[in-house]
């Protein structure tokens, strides 16, 4: 694939900023926090999207609150741009450096500062994997319920940033519903904190906004979440169907009994074809579709809710069901299903993963839509979706040695996702917008939808310097009266923004 | 102040204009007009056209919370929402309802109940969906399904100048751009007028019991509702009842799920169990339209402490309010119209140094409380700041500056003079 950005060569001023930044951020964290080999550097180039690739001019990893605010600080009084980054594990590119820009990595931040079980709270500092939150309340019998498949590395931080979900979050809700209170650093490198961490926003529910804004309004720096208790009883089927259509059928008539799942996955046959060839997870063979149900909750109600399953399962056309109720049995259903991203390599030289959304009814269609873009492409796409929610995972299959596949790969990328959009969806589920899909963002909002969205990003960052170049298409100029234009924008005049 | 003719562009704009009468006042401060669109374009053309006449405006629904607030600095012009009464589509199959912002929260129940559904929301003063989305109320049941925002899934809103805009979407699992919904919810009419909404529902349960007792003091109810809450019997609402400081706490909970499985989780609990709700649920100090309310916001694990803290500062104040609430972290408390304003000041300053006091965002440490006066007489409101202190009221100025940069949307009504 040739997506990766040419890393632009920095400019004169560029290595004035530096030269005067480098050191201020060395008093700041002291001399081994600050990274500027060109070979260390490299390592940064990308997150979890390695098609997009660009090494950062200077990295530096603070470990407090106060320190951040001092790199932030200097960077705004620089003019220099900055991007935070957690794990790195995010897919739509969001942690991407600048080349002109100072990269913030979060990880040496980890530390889970008070856990408060009466009041169902845990503080922790962005760093912190998202898994530990979890194994901290454990014995409180509390968890933390967002919980992306990267839950092992990722952290809470970049939860926050995507505000991502996960397979659970059908019934437990994304980072948004479990946040509480953020302490952030403002792209003008004030130290502040947004709500209290009571759940009752007193002004504007700027804990809700910042939450999902994927790294452009600020840095967070300690992070109050909610914490849930862990139901009393947890079971998992696991039913093959032959086709698609039957698996979905299910999935409504789950829906309209008024049954809510902790999660509901669907798998197609080349999905359970590529992981049975990576983990061997031997699920019923024949299967033309597998659909795994959680259901969580008081023991008897869970019960009752997995006999009801069942029988509609059955009734929609299910040849055999498989039941987990101990951790083991509930791992091996679900190592299938979490491998099935990574086990496309068995099958495909490269992937490209979409992350649209469709109302739940339509899955059907989409899914049709999906196999006759697929023949007229002549590519194959395998899906691994949420099916509970219609958050769908079409994994694009191509060669990534032929230009020609490459091309044709993001087209058919990109006609998956207008499907969603005109079927009532959205281009992102839980991967967020990033650099990967800001070019779809006019496919499903107006201009006017994207401008007004961007009155948020003019209030938290009028100097445009956090996280640049990710969400919107068109960056809008902060200050700037729509209609009322006397001469160019400076930024314009300086050569240094484009608009059109 | 009263006008007395409709200016042309707002005829043109809305076919439902009219000279506002003294009852439109709004915590004593008269508009001039009331238009009603009935639609997001004539809404837009609406604000357009107020914009052009550099007319101030305040939205309403049927205005049960509107006194909330301090006083607007000046009201021209109130867009009235009850026309935009439509429910837009319910699909039942994706759980999913967008409606119009007048639309009343009880006529929507009522609807979606028929597919053996609903909005889990259950405010004490419920009014119009857009209402309940501007005060983000919620009751017991936040406990489970949380405030207006964590339902909302997409929002319709035209800001000061007419231009309309949407975020979200209609599934409920979405990150594409910033979420404007949740800025909106509990915005107090201050960005700008939300004409739609889209919701997340839930199936209505198949059965619901209630269970409750009574406590003789805030360290028993406190203790009472942590054995509730931590044990299997998955409780989704709690409630609070303490009339005067004489009287017994009353406690109670909701749980939801199958009969057998109702019986199961309820048969060996403390307390008493109820098909119904018991008379004095959610009926308490959030659901009193006169005399002062306060809303305290604390950390769940302080209930014993707050309670007696309340009861404490009222005490010295010389007031004996009632206090209810949906007991995980939200209380209210409410002081009769007719008290001394001097001694319901002293209660809210007392509060705030007992609760929320000593901290600040600079500190480092976020304070873990507020105290607002959610609504109090004019004799109260010149005493006190409704809102207390607020973390980053300078990010939320900028936000109103961006939204609203000529201040028409209800002046001055909201933290800190927004």
């Amino acid at each position: 694939m040739t997506l990766t950005r040419p890393d632009a060569p920095a400019s004169p001023a560029t290595h004035a900023a530096f030269a005067t930044l480098i050191p201020r951020l060395t008093d700041i964290c002291g001399r081994d926090a600050v990274i500027t080999d060109p070979l260390e550097l490299r390592t940064y180039e990308c997150d979890g999207l390695t098609s997009h690739r660009c090494v950062p001019g200077l990295v530096v990893l603070p470990q407090t609150a106060a320190q951040v605010a001092a790199i932030v600080s200097a960077c705004a009084k620089a003019g220099v741009p900055f991007v935070a980054r957690g794990s790195g594990t995010g897919l739509s590119g969001g942690a991407l450096p600048a080349a002109d820009g100072v990269l913030i990595v979060l990880a040496r931040m980890r530390k889970i500062i008070e856990v408060d079980p009466a009041s169902r709270r845990a503080v922790v500092e962005p760093g912190v994997t998202n898994l530990a939150v979890t194994k901290a309340a454990q014995p409180f019998g509390l968890f933390y319920a967002p919980d992306p498949s990267s839950q092992q590395v990722c952290s809470v931080g970049g939860n926050v940033a995507e505000n991502s979900g996960g397979a659970h979050c059908l019934k437990h809700g994304f980072t948004v519903h479990h946040v509480t209170g953020l302490e952030i650093v403002t792209p003008d490198g004030e130290l502040t904190w947004l709500g209290d961490g009571t759940g009752q926003a007193n002004g504007y529910d700027l804990v809700g906004a910042f939450t999902g804004s994927e790294g452009t309004l600020g840095i967070v720096t300690k992070i109050v979440v909610r914490l849930t208790p862990i139901p009393q009883a947890v079971t998992t089927l696991l039913a093959a169907f032959e086709t698609t259509a039957q698996g979905g059928t299910a999935v409504s008539a789950i829906i309209a009994a008024g049954i809510l799942p902790a999660a509901i996955e669907m798998m197609d046959a080349l999905s359970i074809e590529a992981a049975e060839a990576a983990v061997a997870c031997r699920y019923p063979p024949g299967a033309g579709a597998v659909l795994i149900v959680e259901l969580d909750g008081p023991a008897a109600d869970v019960q009752a809710e997995s006999a009801a399953v069942r029988e509609i399962a059955m009734r929609a056309g299910a040849f055999e069901i498989r039941e987990a109720a101990d951790p083991d049995d509930r791992a091996a259903i679900w190592r299938g299903r979490r491998a099935a991203f990574a086990a496309m390599g068995r099958i495909s030289p490269a992937y490209i993963v979409q992350d649209g959304v469709v109302p739940r009814t339509a899955l059907h269609d989409v899914l049709m839509r999906i196999s006759a873009l697929s023949a007229a492409a002549g590519l194959r796409v395998a899906n691994v979706f949420h099916a509970g929610d219609g958050n769908l995972h079409p994994l694009v299959l191509f060669d990534d040695s032929s230009e020609a596949e490459s091309a044709a790969a993001q087209e058919l990328s990109g006609a998956i996702l207008d499907e969603c959009i005109s079927h009532g969806g959205s281009i992102t589920g839980e991967h967020g917008v990033g650099v990967d899909k800001s070019k779809y963002m006019p496919r499903m909002f107006s201009s006017d939808d994207l401008d007004t969205m961007q009155l948020l990003r003019c209030a938290f960052d009028p100097a445009g310097l956090c996280n640049p170049g990710k969400i919107f298409p068109t960056p809008r100029m902060c200050g700037e009266v729509p209609g009322v234009r006397r001469g160019p924008h400076p930024l314009v005049a300086a050569g240094q923004a484009d608009q059109f | 102040m009263l006008a007395d003719s409709i200016p042309g562009p707002l005829a043109a704009a809305c076919d439902e204009v009219r000279l506002a009468s003294p009852a439109d006042a709004v915590a004593g401060v008269q508009p001039g007009l009331v238009a009603a669109p009935a639609t997001t374009d004539q809404a837009s053309a609406v604000l357009r056209a107020a914009s052009e006449l550099g007319l101030t405006v305040i939205p309403r629904g049927t205005g049960t919370k509107l006194a909330w607030g301090n006083p607007p600095e000046r009201v021209d012009l109130i867009v009235e929402t009850t026309a935009l009464n439509r429910v837009i589509e319910h699909a039942a199959g994706d759980l999913v309802a967008t409606v119009q912002a007048g639309v009343q929260l009880g006529d929507l129940a009522g609807l979606l109940s028929q597919a053996g559904q609903r909005l889990a929301l259950d405010p004490a003063r419920p009014g119009t969906i857009g209402g309940v989305l501007a005060t983000g109320v919620a009751g017991p049941l936040r406990l489970r399904y949380g405030t207006p925002r964590d339902l909302l899934i997409g929002i319709t809103v035209v800001r000061a100048d007419g231009t309309v805009a949407r975020s979200g979407g209609k599934v409920v699992k979405n990150v594409a751009g910033y979420d404007l919904g949740k800025l909106f919810a509990g915005s107090r009419g201050t960005l700008g007028l939300i004409t739609e909404a889209t919701f997340r529902l839930h199936p209505l349960p198949a059965a619901i019991a209630y269970r409750s007792a009574e406590c003789a003091a805030p360290a028993d109810a406190a203790r009472l509702l942590s054995d509730w809450l931590h044990s299997s019997i998955d409780p989704v609402a709690a409630e609070l009842d303490w009339p005067a400081s004489g009287e017994p706490i009353r406690l109670g909970i909701a749980v939801e799920g199958s009969q057998a499985g109702l019986d199961e989780r309820s048969g060996e609990r403390s307390g008493e169990r109820s098909g119904s709700p018991p008379g004095w649920w959610n009926a308490g100090a959030a659901a009193r339209s006169d005399g002062t309310v306060l809303q305290l916001a604390f950390w769940a694990g302080g209930l014993g402490s707050v309670l007696t803290e309340i009861r404490a500062v009222a005490g010295r104040a010389g007031l004996d309010p009632a206090i209810s609430g949906s007991a995980a972290g939200l209380l209210h408390v409410a002081v009769p119209e007719q008290a001394d304003a001097s001694r319901v000041a002293g209660l809210v300053t007392g509060l705030r140094a007992s609760l929320a006091g000593g901290a600040d965002g600079a500190s480092g440490q976020a304070a873990r409380a507020s105290v607002v006066v959610q609504q109090a007489p004019a004799p109260v409101r010149d005493l006190v700041d409704l809102f207390g202190p607020v973390p980053s009221l300078r990010l939320m100025r900028a936000v109103k500056q961006q939204f609203d940069p000529g201040r028409v949307l209800s002046p001055g009504r909201f933290v800190g003079g927004i």
